[in-house]
This record gives C-alpha cells, sequence and structure tokens, in this order.
C-alpha cells in the first residue's frame, strides 16, 4: 500500500504526521462510540430495559411481541450488520488518512 | 438402515475427514503451530472461529435450555453474541497490529511486568481448563446415548482425535479442520431445524416459521405456546420470570466475557491484516447467527411439541423416544396421583378446587435438541447427523482451548519467562507435549466429571469479564494506562469475581444461593459485569496516583492504533 502513497505524503513533517493520526483516532472513537450506541439500543434497550413496553406492540401478521423478538432475534441481526458497516467505514476511514496496509 | 448404522457412518466418515485434514496441515515451526503461520484468509478464519465458539453447550444444550426458560433464555442468545460486536469494535483490530502470538503477550508487553503476564497466564489456563472438560463430556455422552458404548472409550476416541490435530497441526491443522466442523455442525443443527418447522409451521425458515400460525391453522405458534404455559402452571413463555437487572448483568457478563475468551482472540492472530482480523469478526458473528437465531425457533417447536406429546396423556401410551430416554434416565415420571396419566405442569398448576397440582414428570434440558429428530419422527439419517454435528461441536471447541493451555505453557511461561534462552525447535516441542498433556488431562475431567461442570461455566465467563476484557480495553483506549492501574485492576476484578462465586456455588448450601441473598440480586452468572466495572474504577483511580507508563510503552500503543506497519509509527514517535 505505502508505494501507492501520494508524493505529499513524503514532505509531511513529523506535526503534521502526528495530527493526522490523531484525527485518525478521533474519527475511529467517533465511530466505535455510536456503533456501540446502537449497540446497546438493541440488546438492552429493546430487549431488556424496554421489553415489556415493547411487547404491548406486535410485528404485525406475526406472533411476535416486539420486545421478545429483539431479545431473541432483532439484536442478533443487528449485530452482524453492525460489524459489516464497521468493516466498511474503517476501510475508508483508513484510506481517507492514509494509514492502511 | 437403523439411526445406529447411521450415527457409525456420519461420525466416522466425519473423523475421517479430520484426521485426513490434519494429516496435510502438519506445522513446522512456532509460528506455524501458534498462529498457523499468520496466513489465514478472513472468510476461512470466521468459518474457524465460528467452531471454536459454538462448543457442546450451543449445539446441545443452548436451544434446550431456551425451551425451559422462554424469554429468560434471551440472555444467552444476546450474551453470545454481542460479544463480537465488542470483540470487532475494541479488541481483534488492534490486538492484529500488536501481532504476537497470545493474550497474556499483549498483557506482558503493554504492561511492562512478569507479574501481570503471569496473572493472565493463570487465568487463561484456568478458564480454558474448565471449558474443556464439559467438552470431552459433552463427547463422551454422544457416544454413549447414540452408539451405546461407554462414556469412557467415547472420550478416549474422542481425545485420540483431537490429539492427532491438535499436537501435531497446532493451529494450521486446528483452523483447518474446524472449517471442516463448521460445516458439519451447521448442516447438522439446520437439517432437522428445517424439517421440523416444515412440520410444525409450514414454512422451511425456522427464524420465520416461530413467528407464524401452526400448519393449517390460524392461531400464533407463540400464542399457542403461551396459552398451554399457563394452562399448566408455567410462567409466560414471552416473558421472564428473572429481574430486570438481573437479565441485564447476566448478558453484560456473557458478552464481554466472550470478547475475553482467550481461544476466541488468538483465532485474530491468524490473519494476514489488520482489515481482515475486522472482516473475520464480521463473518464470525454471521455464521455463528445462522445457528443463534435459528435455535429460539427450535426451542418454540420442541417446547411445543413436548407438552403436547406428553401432557396428560396415559402413560402407558407414552411414545417410543420416552422410552429410550427413560433408559438413558433423562426423563422420569413418577405417577404421583396413581391415575396413569402424566402430569406434567409448572410451579402454578391448580386444579379446579384450587389445590396445587403435583408434577410427574422430569425432563432433562439437554435432550431436547438430540431427542428433536425423533419426537418429530425424522427419518433414521438425521439423528445419525446430529450425533455427528454435536461431536464437531465439541472437538472444535475443544481443540482450539487445548492450543491456549499449550502455547500459554510453552510460549508464556517457558519461553517469555523462565527459559527464555530455548531454541524454536525446543519451544515447539514444549508446545507439543504441552498440548498432549491438556488432551490427556481434558480426557480425565471428561471421563470422571468433578460434580460442578455447570458452575464452572459461570466461573469462565465471569472471570473472563473482570479480568482480560478490561485489562485489554484499557490497554488500547487509555494511552496513560500504567502498570500498576492495570494489576490492581486485575487483582480486584478477579478477586471480587473469584470469591463471590465461590462463596454460592462451594461454600454456602444450595438453598442459599437464592435471588434474596445475592448481591442486588444478581447472581453468580452475572456478578462477572460487576467484576469489570470494579476492574475499571479500580485501575483507572490507582493509574492516576501512580507514574505514567514509560515513552516506549505509549509508543507500543499509538502503533497499535493505526493499521499500518510498525516500522511507519515508530518513525513518528521520535519527533
Amino acid at each position: 500500500m505505502s508505494a501507492h502513497l501520494p508524493p505529499d505524503v513524503d514532505r509531511e513533517g513529523a506535526a503534521e504526521r502526528e495530527a493526522r493520526l490523531a484525527a485518525y483516532w478521533r474519527a475511529n472513537v467517533r465511530l466505535v462510540a455510536q456503533l456501540l450506541a446502537i449497540w446497546f439500543a438493541v440488546s438492552y434497550g429493546f430487549g431488556i430495559l424496554l421489553v415489556d413496553q415493547l411487547n404491548a406492540v406486535r410485528i404485525p401478521g406475526t406472533g411476535f411481541k416486539l420486545g421478545f423478538w429483539f431479545a431473541q432475534q432483532g439484536s442478533i441481526y443487528v449485530f452482524v450488520l453492525l460489524i459489516f458497516v464497521y468493516v466498511r467505514r474503517m476501510n475508508r476511514l483508513d484510506a481517507r488518512f492514509e494509514v492502511g496496509e | 438402515m437403523s439411526a445406529e448404522a447411521w450415527t457409525y457412518v456420519f461420525v466416522g466418515a466425519t473423523f475421517a475427514l479430520y484426521v485426513f485434514i490434519a494429516a496435510r496441515t502438519r506445522a513446522g515451526s512456532t509460528g506455524e503451530f501458534y498462529v498457523a503461520g499468520g496466513g489465514v484468509p478472513p472468510l476461512a478464519n470466521g468459518l474457524a472461529t465460528a467452531a471454536d465458539w459454538m462448543s457442546a453447550a450451543s449445539f446441545i444444550s443452548m436451544a434446550g435450555i431456551i425451551s425451559f426458560a422462554g424469554y429468560d433464555g434471551s440472555v444467552y442468545l444476546m450474551g453470545w453474541t454481542g460479544g463480537y460486536v465488542l470483540l470487532a469494535l475494541l479488541l481483534a483490530p488492534y490486538l492484529r497490529k500488536f501481532g504476537r502470538f497470545t493474550v497474556p503477550d499483549f498483557i506482558g508487553d503493554r504492561y511492562y511486568s512478569k507479574t501481570a503476564r503471569i496473572v493472565a497466564v493463570i487465568a487463561a489456563i484456568f478458564v480454558s481448563f474448565t471449558y474443556v472438560g464439559g467438552q470431552m463430556r459433552g463427547v463422551g455422552i454422544v457416544f454413549s446415548r447414540f452408539l451405546e458404548v461407554p462414556v469412557e472409550i467415547g472420550v478416549v476416541i474422542g481425545m485420540g482425535v483431537v490429539f492427532v490435530y491438535a499436537v501435531l497441526g497446532g493451529m494450521k491443522g486446528i483452523t483447518y479442520t474446524q472449517v471442516a466442523q463448521y460445516c458439519v455442525l451447521i448442516f447438522a443443527f439446520m437439517v432437522p431445524a428445517i424439517f421440523i418447522s416444515l412440520q410444525v409451521a409450514g414454512t422451511p425458515i425456522p427464524q420465520i416459521g416461530f413467528g407464524g400460525t401452526e400448519a393449517g391453522g390460524s392461531t400464533f405458534l407463540l400464542d399457542k405456546l403461551d396459552g398451554l404455559h399457563r394452562e399448566l402452571g408455567f410462567h409466560l413463555y414471552t416473558e421472564g420470570t428473572k429481574s430486570t437487572l438481573e437479565v441485564f448483568c447476566i448478558t453484560l457478563a456473557l458478552m464481554v466475557g466472550t470478547a475475553g475468551l482467550p481461544h476466541v482472540i488468538i483465532r485474530f492472530y491468524t490473519v494476514p491484516r489488520v482489515r481482515d482480523a475486522r472482516a473475520s469478526a464480521g463473518w464470525a458473528l454471521l455464521f455463528i447467527a445462522i445457528l443463534y437465531t435459528t435455535a429460539p425457533a427450535v426451542a418454540v417447536f420442541a417446547r411445543t411439541n413436548l407438552i403436547e406429546s406428553v401432557a396428560g396423556k396415559p402413560y402407558d401410551e407414552r411414545p417410543e423416544w420416552v422410552k429410550k430416554w427413560e433408559t438413558a434416565q433423562l426423563i422420569e415420571f413418577d405417577d404421583a396421583n396413581g391415575d396413569g396419566l402424566v402430569q406434567y405442569v409448572g410451579p402454578n398448576a391448580v386444579d379446579a378446587s384450587g389445590a396445587p397440582i403435583e408434577n410427574e414428570l422430569i425432563v432433562d434440558r439437554d435432550i431436547m435438541v438430540l431427542a428433536n429428530p425423533e419426537i418429530a419422527g425424522l427419518p433414521p439419517w438425521v439423528v445419525g447427523l446430529v450425533a455427528a454435528g454435536g461431536l464437531a461441536a465439541a472437538l472444535s471447541t475443544a481443540a482450539g482451548l487445548l492450543l491456549v493451555v499449550s502455547t500459554s505453557i510453552s510460549h508464556d511461561l517457558l519461553k517469555k519467562t523462565f527459559k527464555p534462552g530455548i531454541t524454536e525447535r525446543q519451544e515447539l516441542w514444549a508446545a507439543r507435549i504441552a498440548a498432549a498433556a491438556g488432551v490427556g488431562i481434558a480426557g480425565l475431567l471428561g471421563i470422571y466429571p468433578p460434580g460442578f461442570v455447570g458452575e464452572v461455566v459461570a466461573f469462565a465467563f465471569g472471570l473472563a469479564a473482570a479480568s482480560f476484557f478490561p485489562a485489554i480495553v484499557m490497554g488500547i483506549f487509555s494511552r496513560r494506562m500504567n502498570r500498576e492501574g492495570a494489576i490492581a485492576g486485575l487483582v480486584a476484578g478477579l478477586a471480587f469475581t473469584a470469591s463471590y462465586i465461590v462463596w454460592f456455588k462451594f461454600v454456602v448450601d444450595e438453598p442459599y444461593d437464592v435471588p434474596a441473598n445475592h448481591l442486588f440480586g444478581i447472581s453468580p452468572v452475572g456478578i462477572g459485569a460487576v467484576g469489570m466495572l470494579i476492574n475499571f474504577v479500580v485501575a483507572f483511580v490507582v493509574s492516576r496516583f501512580t507514574p505514567p507508563p514509560p515513552a516506549e510503552v505509549q509508543e507500543l500503543v499509538s502503533s497499535i492504533r493505526t493499521p499500518g506497519g510498525a516500522g511507519e509509527a515508530h518513525e513518528i514517535s521520535v519527533s
């Protein structure tokens, strides 16, 4: 990968480089925080803390009470999606901040 | 052909396959033995991780537990999948960048401390052995029930197979065997599930089927099951009996424990690049989710089938499968009121006059998956397939755990601590001998199981949650976290969690282990969540009052935060 870095990267000073890596890390932490907020909401939120309230609602056309469904199905589907979204977004961040392998 | 003959065919064929793969993937260096040479493609690593993770408990026990616990069983579904999100987002990419062989490697280097490394080694070995005994027991049980060979012989055969590919092949052999084992176990789990879904709900997709109506009827299956439960005096299937805090803590302890289990973490050392570590966590969870979203459907079908085929029926007309499991003493009937009918009722059951009804039937939870094909009247080859699947699940997990034990001894204890002078060849032999000894001990644990196999699972997750997870996360996300803080946190978290579990599981009598006596009503299974919090808080406070880590450790933290080559990162920190 490093062979494809644009020429200006080679001229980048140590201070700029440090700033670039710090910005990458901040973007990384922000992304992780957003995804973990969703992770918390679908499992601990919908599946546990709010389960009784959500159970008053049914998924139309099925026997699933909504809270029960999140606890036994929905949260797991969202978990899988979250990781693949993370993979995509991180690959883009790696490219944008030129820190990839 | 009989079910037994089919079982011989499937078990024999899959075992031959595992040994064949092992023979073609022998490890020639410590790098190959510990991390499969670091060249495993992400998709293959995802498959291997899924098999590594899904044990006899996931395959045999989980659907059965949910079947009896209903909503309360959700803690296992969310807990054992949600941990992968933590693993993917907080641990795997950074540990891959760090790029050594074991979890204690990271703890030891990051916290510049032999003490921390040794604490981590002891925790890793303890966690792995508690787990592996259960797997070998699972192997023995499958052999004894399906092939009618004694448990001991079953365990010895299982040990022989694991010996061949774990001791000779190391991580390289284990990885490709686990890929095959995933295929066997998922096929074996899905085939009966699809059959039963078609039968009960009229759709081949179990995940949809259990939310639908019964085949040819208009009642939703879940409503029907709730109705049966109410009628028989059980709690409602779709509602829980545990307190919200308890469900919260157990789920958290299982999730965080999952993310901290060394045999799962080391799988992410085997891929070539950081981006592959991220991707393989996604693949792993996708493959795990196939089984984990099917299990609650199987639970509902099996529960309905069970109640309908036994509750209130004459005992003399009981189905053939009931008789078979009675012989194995996993179903027990005692006609308390002498009416010849099976009173299968819950704790709230009352008769017309309001007097309580006594339950007369005890059904072991573990038989639900194993007996499912027979309950649903599926063809005999499905029974053989399920047996091979259960063995694949148990063996793949056992091998991954044994690898952790052997690398902990040869790499962390010998090479990195007590005998740094040994050559690579000697280290490889030490790893093989440690793996062989591990297989032997695991087999003994399987043949002579300590009476507390169920309890130690709480131990494994609780300890992983209270120790590895916080120590690794702080090591990556806090540059300021130092040796003193991390060790204080580890010791506080481990001591609290271990003493709480030991107190309730081994010191006091069982009737005392009830919510009223627990701290805030949190049972020993969920206490790891509290242990984790204690670890974080103690580590944070202690680190503020002690010197920051040396410059080279802070550089190490900077370097693991970016995927690019280690050399590049070092250059920056020179400024």
